[in-house]
């Protein structure tokens, strides 16, 4: 009989780029030798022994990999239900899951003979990680930021400096990860010979949304294995937040083709899904092309795309990787979004009671944990990613609490 | 014979370069921009480019980034820019009109529906920024089946290896990024886009015409000297910007002084071959 079911649902993209409608090379002609380049010298690479050892051993020495996966005893109690374990790729060096692909990227941009890094950044620890990985390496790394993201993640700015970058704010449109990503793309095709883009979530044009995920596919196969070794069988839920959407299919991709494994992304509601201000493309937009890809966009009816809000500069960001798109289309993926207000309040209870200050993006998959888990059976495996610390966020949150920070 | 062939193989009769003009549809308003496009051939405008305004151009500069946001603001809609070519048509039946944007809105739109209410308000070409031979499938064979004229940017990247492919199933002209870099950045070398246009005619059987950092008269005309057209964008969208009140709408004057620096353009690549 006849499905409109893939027989797998992690056989993407195809040839040229695609997951379904989804995905593809929609960018300036001045950029598709890049992006071609880019494609031969990563199939390259995936088929080098030498470059798979030199990532793990960077992984695992510098980066911290393996990342722990821990049971959340607290908040397991606290709510009663579902057995919770966090990924810790929070843990990681720099702070966030981010590391598992700049290191990928920059060891491709070394071995494609590139000597300047161009990165955009939203929160700051895509910026961070990849500030981190040029100053490892000896590469000029310059960081596109919007203006309004500088502002509410100075603490990121910083270290960006100290490690060497040059943070270039962005003020064209709401000054967010919106923009610092046109203007990187700007800066691209003005320096196509020296210069490398490494662009932090799986999104962008093909070949970017399958590489960035399969170097943050470590967090989903470490997690089964470690899983199995816990408990013996793997997780029965899924949870991961989702901006562009990496963390969430580097945990994910890994697991798809495991039917019994129920998977969910959680968007950033902002302010609720009944106004504009949220940045859930994918329960609040609807497809179309941006940033060399076809995916959910926040958009209005004449096709021009809206500025997201999330408390959540990570977040901020009007649309989504397009395998998510796909996932969503096929249903495979349950996609939900929660407000910064419910966000704020597990930023606050992972603090209490585990001891853990998440950073916002993971706070977002908490609230929704928060939401699922008391009705969950006790032997119910919940795994959650979190997928950044909350250093670069408590001044924001001292703000919004109503807490007055000394200088 | 389409409105645009027919434009080239005039020109190649009179012996001398095309001048294209870009303007972004709907800035500052409306009414101004349609006054303007109207104006322009008489300017000495060869062929008009018609920007599609949109949020989120990730190869133009600050200028046209600019003129986008002014027409957005001002209620311009893919729409409202149809309607503009629908107007002009009425009075001019036989400069050619090329609409220049990115793919979105038009995805938004409907591609299918696009270039049938397109056609029928009398465009006779498209330049869509993010669609590159790559993703022919989605707008540029339609397009070409529709009768409208898909044109390809052409950049310095553009090598032997993928010319070709550029080529394929372009058709009007070329359009010959002569910088790498967004619109209205650096400035062209003409060495350089000699040898590139001459690269390019050959490669391709196509009329080239070259834009992007054209900002002078004397630059015009020095590339007028060597390609079939050249396209200023970012000069006269500046000259817009410069006639604006704080408020955004237009001075007294605002027509006559932004043909006026198209009309110095104009006359610059025109007679550049005679010089």
């Amino acid at each position: 009989m006849a499905s409109d079911q893939p027989n797998s649902y992690r056989a993407g993209p195809d040839d040229e780029g695609r997951f379904g409608i989804y995905g593809g090379r929609f960018v300036a002609e001045t950029l598709m030798p890049l992006i071609l380049d880019l494609e031969a010298a990563y199939q390259a690479a995936r088929k080098d022994p030498a470059y798979a050892a030199e990532m793990t051993h960077l992984w695992r020495h510098y980066a911290g990999r393996p990342s722990p996966l821990y049971f959340a005893e607290r908040l397991t109690e606290h709510f009663g239900g579902a057995k919770i374990y966090f990924k810790r790729d929070e843990l990681n060096h720099t702070g966030s899951h981010k590391i598992n692909n700049v290191l990928g990227q920059i060891l491709l941009a070394r071995r494609m003979g590139k000597t300047r890094v161009i990165a955009e950044t939203g929160a700051g620890q895509h910026g961070v990680a990849t500030a981190t990985a040029c100053a490892r390496f000896g590469l000029k790394c310059v960081v596109f930021m919007g203006a309004a993201d500088v502002e509410r993640q100075s603490p990121n700015v910083f270290r960006m400096k100290l490690l060497g970058a040059e943070v270039r704010p962005v003020t064209a449109g709401r000054g967010t990860l919106k923009d610092a990503m046109n203007e990187a793309l700007r800066d691209w095709v003005t320096n196509v010979a020296d210069t490398f883009y490494c662009i932090g979530t799986a999104a962008g044009p093909h070949p970017y949304p399958s590489m960035v995920r399969d170097f943050q596919s470590i967090i989903g196969l470490e997690t089964r294995e470690q899983m199995l070794e816990r408990e013996g069988r793997l997780p029965d839920t899924l949870v991961a937040c989702i901006g562009g959407g990496s963390n969430a299919i580097g945990l994910f991709h890994p697991f798809l083709d495991d039917p019994r494994v129920k998977i969910i992304g959680v968007e950033a509601g902002g302010k609720g899904l009944e106004g504009s201000e949220h940045a859930a493309s994918l329960t609040g937009g609807r497809p179309g092309v941006l940033h060399g890809n076809r995916t959910y966009l926040l958009q209005d009816a004449d096709g021009q795309i809206l500025e997201g809000h999330s408390i959540s500069a990570g977040l901020d960001y009007p649309g989504v990787g397009p395998e998510h798109a796909w996932l969503h289309d096929k249903k495979r993926v349950d996609y939900v979004a929660v407000t910064d207000k419910e966000a704020l309040e597990a930023f606050q209870l992972c603090s209490l009671k585990e001891g853990i200050i998440p950073a916002f993006e993971p706070a977002h998959a908490l609230a929704h944990v928060a939401k699922i888990a008391p009705s969950l059976p006790k032997d119910h495996l919940l795994v959650m990613n979190l997928c950044g610390r909350g250093d670069k966020d408590v001044f924001a949150a001292a703000k919004h609490l109503g807490w007055e920070m000394g200088q | 014979m389409s409105r645009i062939q027919a434009r080239f193989e005039a020109l190649a009769a009179e012996g001398r370069a095309g001048f294209v003009s870009f303007v972004m549809a709907g800035d500052p308003d409306y009414d101004a921009s349609l006054a303007l496009i109207k104006a322009l051939p008489g300017a000495g405008v060869d062929i008009l480019e018609i920007g599609m305004p949109f949020t989120d151009p990730m190869a133009d500069g600050p200028t046209i980034q600019a003129a986008g946001i002014r027409a957005l603001k001002g209620g311009q809609t893919l729409v409202k820019t149809l309607e503009m070519v629908r107007a002009l048509r009425v009075e001019n039946a036989e400069t050619p009109v090329v609409l220049m944007g990115y793919y979105n809105p038009i995805f938004s739109y409907g591609a299918a529906r696009f270039l049938e209410d397109a056609k029928a308000a009398g465009v006779d070409g498209l330049i869509v920024v993010d669609l590159p031979p790559e993703e022919d499938a989605e707008l540029c064979l339609p397009a070409r089946a529709a009768g409208l004229d898909f044109i390809r940017l052409a950049t310095p990247t553009t090598d032997e290896k993928r010319l070709p492919k550029v080529a394929a199933n372009t058709s009007g002209f070329i359009y010959y990024v002569s910088i790498a870099g967004v619109t209205g950045a650096a400035v062209p070398k003409p060495a350089e886009v000699r040898a590139a246009v001459k690269r390019l005619r050959e490669g391709t059987g196509l009329p080239v015409a070259v834009g992007f950092g054209v900002r002078t008269p004397e630059t015009a005309a020095a590339l007028a000297k060597h390609a079939d057209a050249v396209i200023v964008g970012s000069a006269i969208v500046k000259a817009i910007e410069d006639n604006l009140t704080l408020k955004g709408t237009p001075r007294a004057g605002f027509l006559k002084k932004v043909t006026a620096v198209a009309a110095a353009l104009a006359e610059a690549a025109r007679k550049a071959r005679a010089a």
